[in-house]
């Protein structure tokens, strides 16, 4: 009767562990099957091919989308970091004052804000401000995606700042180096996982965004996601399981990248 | 060194009427220094000595400028350096957990100080080659600083303070992190250091032991304030204050009555009633009851009774290799320690209870401030 409490020995655990695991993998695994299907149909096998990645990369209005994903992700990403890291410095390199965790929280809003309330939002603010400028690129969904890009870029590079010996910038400091040189030298040396992860972590978030997107964006502009969502109105052949199969590649290898970076070291 | 020898000496940092308020969000204010005025001459082994929280850390950073003053100010060479940013101070600092930069090598390490002066490549990298030496470690100049023992990380972070040839070098806890064998090889070490660089070592310890061993002179610090300045000896042969005789060393306190006192002597009558001279601490006007101080190496049994300072009964015996310790309680009820070392002689033949008579070295009793 010594045995501690176990959950792996409770009735149905193992049912319970096996029903969850097949709900999230299963339909992914479906997906990516019937992405290399020959036919049209993403229901019915009828062979393997890789016919519609050819077709997706081939047609003119996914190579758009992802070309817009990709700037805005990429502007978004590196955008959000450098704001981050500068939130991230400023909120840890200090002494605690009040209202200091007020901030933590407002530099979080958008982890807890719906985010359709911030889309609507957005759409009203951009609506004006288009009519207004008469400005209808691609600017607005990079400054919407910098902005919810944000916490996610803040939550690690904070995480490493506060795991790092505060010591070690004193040491600098005691060595003759100016605050500028010690943090050239030695705190963004020691920060650079905690950027890398955090930029990462923004891109792969704007890149998956659709609810702001959707929102935000001027007529005809699309990123992969709004593209996607808009052709599933329509008939959907395995040209979205394509599309989606080279997204989840490419997550997968940001993510296992990210793991890395944050494994080493520390 | 004479007395006269040390008045010649340059003072390397003097600290005047330096006080240090903490005051912080979620806390109350703290008084962490309280006028503190201490000079440190150029080229000596300086130590700190106190318990944790005594303020002995927060002065150590003044001097660094990790933080400044509330009040007074910290004279490096004359000149002022309060207000000055630890970058402008010619004064380095070896940190308890080393802080060395994991993203650097050894040699790296070495070399930090000097490049932030602006050096050049070739002068870093003589004194690079230099520091290494100095403190033994040649073959590791390329090892990451993760890849080397805690002794070793020791001596690199001695060579990167070193390295710039600071006019003062900081020492906080330096060997705390050390075992036993390791600590008693570093103490030798830093001493050797202290005397080859001929730089002056401000030493943060809360060891006594350590204090006694390595320095010049010992500052001994309590609730932010500096209670005695002086040599090892000084300090363990004439301690001032009651606190400062307890914290080093072995210590019997026994209350007296003054009868008399004159040329800083006092005469005290002792429980028991014999009357002993006893020094005093420099602008102490005893009077009425005191505590006085005996080390209990300073004790002897006798058998005369006109030799004997105090009177008791024997509790038991400790033995400790060299020595052994006799625990006896005096005629008032206050326990007295003796201390005989054992060279030729068996354990004396006392039973428990056993009346005995103590005899006090002559010149070594010692009145301090309660």
């Amino acid at each position: 009767m010594a045995e501690p409490f176990s959950i792996r020995r409770q009735p149905g655990f193992t049912t319970i562990a096996i029903l969850c695991f097949a709900l999230l993998y299963l339909p992914i695994a479906t997906l990516v099957f019937y992405a290399f299907n020959a036919g049209i149909s993403v229901a019915v096998w009828e062979g393997f091919s890789l016919r519609w990645f050819q077709e997706a990369m081939a047609n003119e209005r996914v190579q758009e989308a992802a070309w817009h994903s990709f700037i805005i992700a990429t502007v978004a990403a590196l955008v959000s970091t450098i704001v981050a890291t500068m939130a991230a410095l400023a909120t840890t390199r200090t002494d605690p004052y009040p209202g200091l965790t007020f901030k933590y929280a407002f530099i979080n809003q958008p982890l807890m804000v719906p985010e359709i309330v911030t889309a609507v939002a957005l759409l009203i603010v951009f609506s004006r401000v288009k009519m207004w400028t008469g400005y209808t690129g691609l600017g607005y969904l990079m400054a919407a995606h910098t902005g919810f890009c944000i916490p996610f870029a803040y939550l690690p590079i904070r995480a490493r700042l506060e795991n790092m010996d505060l010591t070690l910038e004193r040491a600098a400091a005691d060595l003759y180096a100016t605050p500028w040189a010690t943090f050239r030298r030695v705190t963004l040396p020691l920060l650079w996982p905690g950027i890398l992860a955090g930029m990462m972590l923004a891109f792969v978030i704007s890149l998956d965004d659709v609810v702001i997107t959707e929102f935000v964006k001027s007529a005809g502009q699309e990123t992969l996601p709004t593209y996607m969502l808009g052709q599933l109105k329509r008939a959907v052949t395995p040209e979205m399981n394509a599309i989606s199969t080279v997204f989840l590649l490419l997550s997968v290898v940001i993510v296992t990248v990210f793991f890395f970076i944050n494994r080493k070291k520390t | 060194m004479t007395d006269r020898e040390a008045a010649v000496r340059l003072a390397a940092i003097e600290a005047r009427s330096v006080s240090k308020v903490f005051t912080g969000f979620r806390q109350d204010s703290f008084r962490a220094l309280d006028r503190v005025d201490v000079t440190i001459r150029e080229n000596e082994f300086f130590t700190l000595l106190g318990p944790s929280g005594c303020g002995k850390t927060t002065l150590l950073r003044l001097i660094a400028g990790f933080d400044f003053p509330s009040e007074g100010e910290i004279l490096l060479y004359g000149k002022d350096i309060a207000p000055l940013p630890p970058y402008k101070r010619p004064v380095n600092t070896v940190f308890q957990n080393y802080a060395l930069f994991p993203h650097m090598t050894v040699a790296q390490n070495i070399a930090f100080g000097l490049e932030m002066l602006g050096k050049g490549r070739e002068e870093t990298a003589a004194r690079v080659d230099e520091m290494l030496k100095l403190v033994r470690m040649e073959a590791m100049r390329d090892r990451r600083t993760s890849q080397i023992s805690g002794g070793q990380q020791q001596r690199v972070a001695l060579a990167r303070a070193l390295a710039p040839r600071p006019k003062v070098l900081l020492l906080d806890e330096p060997l705390s992190a050390l075992d036993y064998k390791l600590r008693k090889e570093m103490q030798v070490e830093l001493k050797r250091l202290q005397l080859e660089t001929g730089i002056t070592f401000v030493f943060v310890t809360h060891d006594q032991e350590e204090a006694l061993t390595m320095s010049d002179r010992i500052a001994v610090m309590s609730a932010g304030r500096i209670l005695q300045v002086g040599s090892p000896r000084d300090i363990y042969d004439r301690p001032s204050e009651r606190f400062v005789a307890d914290f080093i060393g072995e210590t019997n306190f026994i209350t007296g009555t003054v009868k008399g006192f004159a040329k800083g002597r006092a005469e005290v009558a002792l429980p028991g009633g014999a009357v002993i001279s006893a020094s005093v601490p420099e602008g102490h006007r005893p009077a009425g009851t005191v505590t006085v101080v005996v080390r209990p190496e300073h004790a002897d049994f006798t058998t005369t009774a006109k030799e004997a300072a105090l009177r008791g009964r024997f509790d038991h015996a400790v033995f400790f290799g060299t020595d052994t310790h006799y625990h006896i309680t005096l005629a008032d009820g206050a326990p007295f320690i003796l201390r005989l070392q054992n060279d030729t002689t068996d354990e004396l033949p006392l039973t428990r209870g056993e009346a005995v008579m103590i005899r006090v070295a002559p010149g070594t009793a010692q009145v301090v401030r309660d």
